[in-house]
């Protein structure tokens, strides 16, 4: 038996070469003409301004914190869901708890504002 | 491996890629000309008999087209993007089987599917995860506040609904006991009292449904598409792109499509499971039907707001998960 991972990294390798065929193929037929204003970044028509200042709210830090803090919950709930054929009653009421815990945690995240977006 | 297995392998990943590259471009077609039917026009019928080479003709003006490069762009990081993208939407697809396994096929015994891993559906969230980088760095590479914006946008609509995309396929793996797509759709064979059939979209329609809005969502279409909400954001991460790079973005989104639909037929539909005949034509319909599905949502919906589209995914699908799980796991125990 191949190893299936071994062929996802065929996959991948062919994926890439054919990414890098399509990137680089309109070299050879497309025309370059680049001018000063045609290299500026989009700006509505107006000069604009440079360099870009890379500021943003805060809102997408908390976002990305509590998508951190749910997605380890899920992987702890994939294992879980396999085996729960074999756990029956106890493995239900364990999850339970675990996510009465978390819900605990969701319910301070909503009560704090963090899911408010405005 | 010998090297005819790696053949083997090689050729199967290129029939992939073929297959898909051919869906995304004929799906661009068939959504042009489904949205135009729905708005009682006729949709591109110009090139070719009744508009059937259009893709094709968008294809060869798209390679023509300069490729710019504004000022002031991490070139590494902006070429590395749509690459990144693209492998990610493509690579997916390589988990999903599309038929029974030890098939002959020109006097060659094969499977139909390139790879049976263990982790199957963990792989496929990985996969989606991945694609969020080619988003984000796009974004940041640009040098452009369209750019920056819908990368954030993208991003944060991505891991926000992507929480309840995993839950809800719990649901399912605790109905079939392993993380091997092969496994789910060989739990999902057989009928109930002869003439329905054993899907999972029966048993756990509320995940089905927190699973076809998450993965709308997930693909950035209407009426989730504010990453390319064009009225505030121009072309949101892809402002910058321009020519066969733009493309490449263009391909991975369609191509995510083709994928959450596979994968929801996968999981929720029996897969290439069906009554009469079994094999790839049930997916192929199955695809077709979901693909239809996101086509009509967006020719008749507006798009959300970007409050309501985060509140939604995060107090509404969020819990409504969980609570799936929890009901599964209760139903589970009690029926046996």
């Amino acid at each position: 038996m191949v190893d299936n991972y071994a062929i996802i990294l065929i996959m991948i390798l062919t994926v890439l070469g054919f990414g890098a065929l399509l990137l680089s193929i309109g070299v050879l037929v497309r025309p370059y003409k680049p001018t000063p204003r045609k290299l500026q970044s989009y700006e509505s028509g107006v000069p604009n301004i440079e360099p870009l200042k890379g500021r943003y709210t805060p809102r997408f830090y908390v976002i990305a914190i509590l998508f951190v803090i749910f997605d380890i919950e899920a992987i702890f709930l994939f294992p879980w869901a396999v085996a729960f054929d074999q756990l029956g009653l106890f493995g239900l009421v364990e999850m339970v708890l675990f996510i009465v815990i978390l819900l605990i945690g969701y319910a301070y995240a909503w009560r704090r504002g963090a899911l408010e977006w405005v | 491996m010998t090297a005819g297995d790696i053949v083997e392998y090689v050729v199967k990943s290129a029939i992939i890629i073929v297959f898909l590259l051919t869906a995304f471009a004929y799906m661009t077609l068939y959504e042009r000309k489904l949205v135009g039917r729905v708005q009682v026009r006729h949709g591109p019928n110009r090139v070719g008999p009744g508009g059937l080479l259009q893709p094709v003709a968008d294809g060869v003006k798209l390679l023509f087209k300069q490729a710019i490069t504004p000022r002031g762009v991490d070139f590494p990081l902006y070429i590395l993007a749509p690459a990144i993208s693209v492998v990610a939407a493509l690579v997916t697809f390589a988990v999903i089987p599309v038929g029974p396994g030890g098939v002959n096929l020109f006097g060659y015994r094969t499977d139909l599917w390139l790879a049976d891993l263990d982790v199957g559906v963990l792989f496929v969230l990985a996969m989606s995860s991945l694609g969020v980088y080619g988003i984000v760095l796009a974004g940041y590479a640009s040098n452009s506040k369209y750019s920056l914006l819908g990368g954030l946008r993208a991003s944060a609509q991505l891991i926000s609904y992507e929480l309840s995309l995993g839950l809800s396929l719990v649901g399912v793996l605790m109905l079939t006991g392993s993380l091997s797509l092969n496994d789910i759709v060989n739990g999902q064979g057989g009928t109930w009292l002869g003439f329905i059939p054993r899907w999972y979209i029966l048993v756990q329609p509320l995940a089905f449904i927190i699973y076809a809005i998450s993965g709308v969502a997930e693909t950035n279409r209407a009426p989730f598409d504010l990453v390319e909400a064009e009225q505030e954001l121009v072309g949101g991460y892809h402002t910058e792109y321009t020519g066969l790079r733009f493309a490449l973005f263009f391909m991975a989104e369609y191509i995510n499509m083709v994928t959450i639909s596979a994968l929801a037929a996968t999981l929720f539909l029996g897969g290439w499971r069906g009554p009469f005949f079994g094999g790839p034509w049930w997916l192929l319909l199955k695809i077709a039907l979901l693909l239809t599905g996101y086509v009509l949502l967006r020719a008749t919906l507006p798009r959300l707001r970007y409050d309501q589209l985060m509140h939604f995914g995060w107090r509404v699908l969020l819990p409504l998960s969980l609570l799936n799980i929890v009901i599964t796991a209760i139903g589970i125990v009690l029926l046996g």
